[in-house]
């Protein structure tokens, strides 16, 4: 039974992770119909970005809080990466709309090998340890087995909470977030109507992105490691959450990510850690076999 | 295709066009802030320390700078058109001064100096850009259907006299390094990058686990012939059968999902099979791989200094190189059977089944194809290919483990296929040839390590490159290289149609 919890509050973190980046994966599908295949690589370039904002607030700066320089990592990692997904909007997608079927994918595949190589000549191909930080823990349970709730844990599933409601505001009561529901439905209605298009979509990268963000800056500090090749498996199994969650739908991305979280803790604690990425992606062929609309996604239809 | 004609482009030098490009700058260097400028090192303790590389920042944001004011230029891009056909002269005249001047037997250097000239120019002469309209335009026209129709018997030809020239130019020593890491590692690509396009170029299927066959064709060879002892030619077949099959089984169930879904799915089993054989230790030996695999014989001689031997069967004087000739002639066959059976799919109902699929999946299913099990065809016939190819890459390494098959190793065959243009064989030969032999030609050239210092590593750069050239491909050309294709069925006259006219749901 502590085992169990214990898995809970583990799963339940990793899978607060998977479902802020899964948040970017279904954003960009239900507007542009693409799978964004660079936007885990997005996810890593923002860890790296984190890290590196980190150390220059507490070597250059010199500023010892670690809550303060924790609130300016993330401020400065969403921006920066924004722009990140910007520019990469601006160049790698926005002149392919229109052109064949494969060629954003394609585009998005080039995408990503260029960013992972990219931090990989820049940062060099080794593990960066990252400084431990928020290392104090909370016992849930006395006893034998010690169930934990670190403050690390504590704080990842606050920020994702906190986020997720200001993020819902935005799609529901925000201009932005209507002309982005508008665009969804028929995008060539919602230029009729004045809705700059080209503006919307890219703001929906730039929120995927700053999301994604938050993201690396919380699995920066969870694992303290951080790799080149990082965007790649983490990417895989967010898009999984996002498909097992329903592609296109909001609250099915975060429901994907927890599941998706759930399953691979409790997996590695009760059959083995080897296959757990086995089971992640045996996950997404099942879902997008089986039920390809996800849990709470809408079937989709055809049109000729 | 694609950028919007924009608003007329400020003029040259004007307020605007310097804002513009400050804009772009400022852009660029809160790209390049902390991820170039700043590296984070572990030091002695495991402590990360940052060093400060600001130059590089200011080196972005001032090439974006000067870039996007170059960019305005008016008729730049003819500007830059030339100047790459005066730099690829350069290259070429650099390169024969090279030959003329290296301490290589006096034929080699004959043979070697036509060759690169006669092929050199030719191929400068035909892709000089020449505005439209002028006289010498119809000529290059002529000159450049002329080469079409050429290009494939001079091609097969030169690979069949390649091992042999080299090895009576450089003698065994030297044409090792030729035959083996530029001749036999670019034909696995162009066999791998053939047996891809019938899934990508021709069906139109994105698969990102194409390297999952791949290492079931290595597996297959491994445990066969060391755990059975079976030989060479009884395993390829096999390997090939399995891969197949394998492809089967894993094209079933996802072959009804749309394309990106289907990618992504391939993408999962591509990984999946990796995993495999990393955990499956019993089998596969994990990490570890599968060494002492058998090599290849000729049809039952080793490659031997012993008496039974190759060598000495044939009155020769035992050098290894004969191992790699054979080699080199053995994935020629086997790259040449797999464009032949290429060819001949095309024409067959089932390849005119693939392209239409690829051009229009609905249209297909309402005229009564079949789509799941032509699309199942393409890819089993996909993944036999890639079995082959991985039976011989295991019996050429002797090792097989799974780092060698990557999600990295499908997105190089991939960008193989992609650069050459999706459907196009001679263009994905092409693509390979430059994008593998370039790589290799980069390692050796001591001016890079003279500007870069000592330990520059292309290598480091050529997932860089291919993942740029992957986007820049897909938004300036996105047929690839060679996007000329030959219709397979055609009304009184073959013709070959420019790339655009065969688009995806319009053609």
């Amino acid at each position: 039974m502590e085992n169990f919890l214990q898995q809970l509050i583990n799963g339940l973190t990793l899978g607060s992770i998977y479902g802020l980046i899964a948040i970017g994966y279904t954003m960009v599908f239900g507007i542009i119909g693409m799978v964004n295949f660079a936007h885990g690589d997005v996810f890593m370039v923002s860890a790296f970005i984190a890290l590196l904002i980190f150390l220059a607030v507490t070597q250059i700066l010199g500023i010892a809080s670690l809550p303060l320089a924790f609130v300016l990592v993330l401020v400065a990692a969403m921006i920066l990466t924004a722009l990140w997904a910007w520019v990469i909007e601006r160049i790698a997608y926005r002149p392919l709309r229109g052109s064949f079927r494969l060629a954003p994918l394609i585009s998005a595949i080039g995408m990503s090998i260029l960013l992972s190589n990219f931090v990989q000549v820049a940062q060099g191909p080794r593990n960066k340890p990252v400084p431990p930080m928020f290392t104090d823990v909370i016992a849930v349970t006395d006893g034998a087995y010690r169930v934990t709730l670190s403050y690390k844990q504590i704080l990842i599933m606050l920020v994702t909470a906190l986020l997720l409601v200001g993020f819902w505001w935005l799609v529901q009561k925000t201009p932005l977030g209507r002309a982005q529901r508008a665009c969804e439905q028929d995008r060539k209605m919602a230029a009729l109507l004045g809705i700059d298009v080209d503006r919307t979509i890219a703001l929906t990268f730039v929120i995927g992105a700053a999301l994604a963000a938050v993201a690396g800056v919380l699995y920066m500090m969870y694992y303290g490691v951080v790799n080149f090749y990082d965007g790649f498996v983490p990417g895989v199994k967010a898009f999984t959450a996002a498909v097992l969650g329903g592609i296109g739908s909001l609250p099915g991305a975060v429901l994907g990510g927890l599941l998706i979280g759930l399953i691979e803790t409790f997996w590695s604690a009760y059959f083995s850690t080897d296959y757990k990425d086995v089971a992640a992606f045996s996950i997404l062929a099942i879902v997008l076999i089986f039920m390809p609309s996800g849990i709470l996604g809408r079937p989709e239809v055809e049109k000729v | 295709m694609g950028a919007k004609p924009t608003d007329a482009a400020p003029a040259f030098f004007s307020a605007e066009a310097i804002g513009g490009a400050f804009r772009a700058a400022l852009v660029a260097a809160g790209l390049a802030f902390p991820i170039l400028a700043l590296r984070a090192e572990p030091d002695l303790n495991n402590q990360l320390v940052l060093l400060n590389r600001w130059p590089l920042l200011l080196w972005a944001a001032g090439i974006v700078f000067v870039g996007h004011l170059a960019a305005q230029i008016p008729h730049v891009g003819r500007i830059l058109k030339w100047a790459l056909f005066a730099g690829c002269t350069l290259v070429l005249v650099w390169i024969l001064a090279g030959v003329a001047n290296s301490n290589l037997p006096l034929r080699g250097k004959i043979a070697l100096f036509t060759l690169i000239a006669a092929s050199g120019f030719f191929g400068l002469l035909i892709a000089a850009p020449c505005a439209p309209g002028t006289p010498f335009h119809d000529f290059q026209k002529r000159a450049r259907a002329f080469a079409g129709k050429i290009v494939g018997p001079i091609g097969i030809v030169a690979l069949f006299a390649f091992p042999l020239v080299m090895l009576w130019t450089l003698g065994p020593g030297g044409s090792l390094k030729w035959i083996n890491n530029y001749g036999v590692q670019i034909l696995i690509y162009v066999m791998l990058g053939w047996g891809l396009n019938i899934v990508v170029g021709l069906a139109g299927l994105l698969d990102l686990g194409y390297v999952a066959f791949y290492a079931v064709g290595a597996y297959a060879y491994a445990l066969l012939s060391t755990h059975f002892g079976l030989s060479f030619w009884l395993c390829l077949p096999l390997a090939g059968i399995l891969a197949a099959f394998w492809g089967i089984i894993l094209g079933f169930p996802v072959l009804r999902l749309r394309g990106d879904y289907l990618a992504i799915v391939t993408l999962a089993f591509g990984e999946i099979i990796r995993l495999v054989l990393i955990n499956w230790t019993d089998v596969t030996n994990g990490n570890a791989g599968l060494s002492s695999i058998p090599r290849i014989t000729f049809f039952g001689l080793p490659f031997t200094a012993a008496d039974n031997g190759f060598a000495a069967s044939f009155g020769l004087e035992f050098s290894p190189i004969h191992r790699n000739i054979f080699l080199f002639y053995l994935i020629l066959c086997l790259a040449l059977l797999t464009n032949v059976a290429t060819l001949r799919l095309r024409r067959l109902p089932i390849g005119r089944a693939w392209e239409a699929l690829r051009e229009d999946e609905i249209a297909c299913r309402s005229l009564g194809i079949n789509t799941t099990s032509t699309k199942l065809t393409a890819f089993a016939l996909g993944a036999m290919f890639g079995g082959f190819a991985g039976s011989f890459f295991a019996v050429r390494q002797g090792f097989v483990n799974p780092d060698s098959f990557t999600f990295l190793e499908s997105a190089t065959i991939l960008a193989v296929v992609v650069l050459g243009g999706m459907g196009s064989q001679i263009g994905v030969a092409l693509a390979a040839a430059a994008m593998i032999g370039g790589t290799e030609i980069l390692r050796e050239l001591d001016l890079l390590k003279a500007i870069f210092g000592p330990d520059f590593d292309p290598a480091q750069y050529r997932m860089l490159i291919f993942g740029f050239a992957m986007v820049a491909m897909m938004i300036w050309k996105p047929r690839g290289l060679v996007s000329s294709r030959e219709p397979s069925i055609f009304l009184k006259t073959r013709k070959s149609v420019s790339a655009s006219h065969v688009r995806e749901g319009h053609g």
